[in-house]
């Protein structure tokens, strides 16, 4: 059972990746972004719940018009140095108004939690073995900011509205 | 000068915890190596040749004396002594120790200091003219803005992971004392035909392995628009700069490879479709801080005849080392890290603390720090300047060269730097002890001689009027040179490499020679500079390679 950090509780996954769904019968499935679009029809009608999975390069415009079905995005980091996903999800939240679960997933590590956040992801899937409670006290690191951003789950004092 | 508040100072009290916590499960083998090099690094700590070095943010130059104090005390209890300012206006100790940094960033913290940003893939210190407020031809105090833009880039959720570090300059005259067109964005204010102050947008200007000049993308950009143009700057850059080559993924690469055109396309895209969501300018805000940046008590002086009767070194002093001041009675005095026996920039704890004296009694007990690593008292009453000199003198901080050729940038190079081919501050005692006449210096007139170790470019070699840099040849240490660059005002340039490179020895007596066709192709007047774009190259790489023509 996958575990990660979602709204700031350590929960486990009910979601599955399609490459991880063999006999065809879990109901919330995440598409990588390719398979989506070229199967966009087909999986409309599909009787689950949603998510897709997005590349640092695959572009987020690309999603606008199918939030109504789509109720996950994940949002893949290579590593620490790989910064476009925390553009991706700003984007996502205040461009597209996306309200559905924002999942950064990949290589991070706690001390990216806090900007992640800010950003507007609100789960958080990190590298097996990761402790997860450490994790969580990634989000008590700073109680001010000077930028108004998304917050789900902190919400630093500022001064700049 | 600004002053923190309770939040300020919380997130600086906040970033200490964090970084402590960091350092102790690192030296707990609880974070690997890399992990916790793309957090040092957030907080300016280097692993350099002999140990970590530290890069402390003074954020556009300006420091107070208690802060000045703290930076001694530093140098003193935890490094070997001294500090060495740098062309981004910052301060760096060489010699502290990983275990000791949390508690200097402690210490830093308590007179309101920080290392925040000041390397790794985010926005660096953000810059301005060094005269800012006292310079004569200023059209509106660039350091508020500056102050704005600090703290909408501190540890910001969405640009802290650039492809590469970013730097942005602010400037408020025409004569750009800040190097503006070659950071990833200059702004320059400006006042448009409606008689409205705003920004000109510069992008893309660098140095490191291409440098170039920046490109207008924005004529004028009203003020209350700038974050949130600056965010549709960065999100193009973050989302479509390159990741995965190091040495192409600053914003120039991204500016080039598109061109300027289109660039500018991308970001007034960007900007129509987020300005709305973007941060919105808060008058009150920006108000509470450009309160913090009101001039100072200014007495009702005249300007005084100072020279009559003074010694000769004193007015050379005067003439070089002083600049025009806005108010009457006043003057701007450089306080010249270049003398022969430092190395440029460098500065001791027993001459910090001095300094710190100094500025208490003759300048509002502020001081800055320059991009061509000199300090500055902005704020001196003309009567004062001779006691101000004699007191300067006697700890050898008034060589009055400054502007001069010996008035050189110069990065730390082989001798500290893990990065660097070669030495560049034995280059620069060479060339002290070469030129050490005076009377030379002050014939040559304003030059300015920018030298880098490597083609990182920190010592800004492209954009000297001479410029040097350093290369490794199979193992020795050679020295490429080009003449033409410049870095300030309109006509920005980078220089051109006039030959093949010279060996170590050489290169004083190479700099010589070129100053030599200068000295005999020059009209009445005419600056080292403007010889080289009247007549170009050509003339001076005849010379400078030919032994048989050398000027006797």
């Amino acid at each position: 059972m996958r575990q990660l950090i979602k709204q700031r509780e350590i929960v486990i996954d009910d979601w599955r990746y399609a490459d991880e769904d063999p006999t065809g019968r879990e109901r919330a499935l995440i598409l990588p972004f390719a398979r989506w679009k070229e199967e966009r029809e087909r999986w409309w009608l599909w009787d689950g719940r949603l998510g897709v999975r997005l590349g640092p390069t695959d572009p987020v415009s690309a999603l606008e018009h199918d939030f109504l079905r789509v109720g996950l995005v994940a949002i893949e980091f290579s590593g620490m140095a790989e910064g476009r996903g925390y553009s991706q999800a700003q984007m996502l939240r205040k461009r597209y108004k996306f309200t559905g679960e924002l999942r950064a997933v990949g290589k991070i590590q706690r001390d990216q939690l806090f900007y992640l956040a800010r950003c507007g992801f609100d789960a958080f899937e990190l590298p097996e073995g990761a402790d997860l409670q450490v994790a969580l006290t990634a989000f008590n690191d700073f109680s001010v900011a000077y930028q108004p951003a998304i917050d789900v789950g902190v919400a630093p004092l500022r001064r700049a509205s | 000068m600004y002053q923190y508040d309770q939040i300020d100072q919380r997130l600086v009290d906040e970033r200490v915890a964090q970084f402590r916590d960091q350092t102790r499960r690192f030296l707990a083998g609880q974070l690997a190596e890399d992990d916790f090099r793309s957090l040092r690094l957030r907080n300016g700590l280097y692993i350099q040749r002999h140990a970590p070095m530290l890069r402390i943010s003074v954020p556009y130059g300006l420091l107070s004396t208690r802060q000045l104090r703290m930076l001694a005390r530093i140098a003193r209890d935890f490094d070997k002594g001294y500090g060495h300012f740098t062309t981004r206006q910052n301060i760096q100790f060489n010699w502290p120790t990983l275990e000791s940094v949390p508690d200097i960033l402690e210490l830093l913290a308590s007179v309101q200091m920080h290392a925040i940003q000041t390397s790794g893939n985010c926005v660096r210190n953000v810059t301005a003219d060094h005269l800012a407020g006292v310079a004569p031809d200023e059209l509106e105090d660039p350091r508020p803005w500056c102050e704005y833009v600090r703290q909408w880039a501190t540890l910001h959720p969405e640009f802290s992971y650039l492809p590469r570090k970013f730097k942005i300059a602010i400037t408020g005259s025409l004569q750009d004392r800040a190097a503006s067109k070659v950071h990833d964005i200059g702004l320059h204010l400006v006042r448009n035909a409606q008689g409205e102050v705003g920004f000109e947008v510069l992008v893309g200007g660098g140095l490191g392995r291409t440098p170039m000049i920046g490109h207008v993308i924005r004529e004028f950009l009203p003020k209350q628009d700038l974050l949130s143009y600056l965010e549709a700057i960065l999100r193009v850059y973050n989302l479509e700069g390159r990741r995965d080559n190091i040495h192409k993924a600053r914003i120039k690469i991204l500016v080039k490879a598109v061109g300027p055109e289109k660039f500018r396309e991308m970001v007034e895209a960007e900007w129509l479709a987020s300005r709305d969501t973007a941060p919105q300018y808060d008058p009150a805000e920006f108000a509470r801080i450009k309160a913090f940046f009101t001039p100072p008590a200014y007495e009702s002086l005249r300007d005084e005849d100072l020279l009559s009767g003074r010694p000769t070194e004193f007015r050379n002093w005067y003439q070089r080392n002083t600049k025009r001041h806005k108010v009457e009675g006043y003057r701007a005095v450089f306080v010249s890290l270049k003398s022969p026996s430092r190395p440029p920039g460098d500065i001791t704890h027993a001459e910090l603390d001095r300094v710190a004296e100094l500025a208490d009694q003759y300048s509002f007990g502020l001081v800055r720090s320059t991009h061509d690593q000199n300090l500055l008292f902005a704020d001196v009453r003309q009567r004062d300047l001779f006691e101000v000199w004699k007191a300067l003198k006697e700890i050898d901080l008034a060589p009055a060269n400054i502007g001069t050729l010996t008035d050189m940038i110069c990065c730390p190079g082989l001798d500290f730097c893990a990065l660097a081919n070669a030495t560049s501050i034995p280059i620069a005692k060479q060339i002290n002890e070469r030129f050490d006449d005076l009377d030379y210096l002050y014939d040559l007139g304003d030059i300015e001689l920018k030298m880098s170790g490597c083609m990182n470019a920190c010592g800004h070699h492209h954009v000297g009027h001479i410029g040097i840099l350093g290369v490794d040849k199979g193992g020795e240490e050679w020295y490429q040179i080009t003449i033409g660059g410049s870095a300030s005002g309109p006509d920005a340039a980078l220089g051109q490499v006039i030959g093949p490179s010279v060996p170590h020895r050489e290169v004083a007596e190479t700099i010589d020679r070129i100053l030599d066709v200068y000295v005999s192709e020059r009209e009445e007047g005419e600056r080292f500079i403007d010889t080289v774009r009247r007549i170009g190259i050509k003339p001076f790489k005849a010379r400078v390679y030919a032994p048989a023509h050398q000027a006797a």
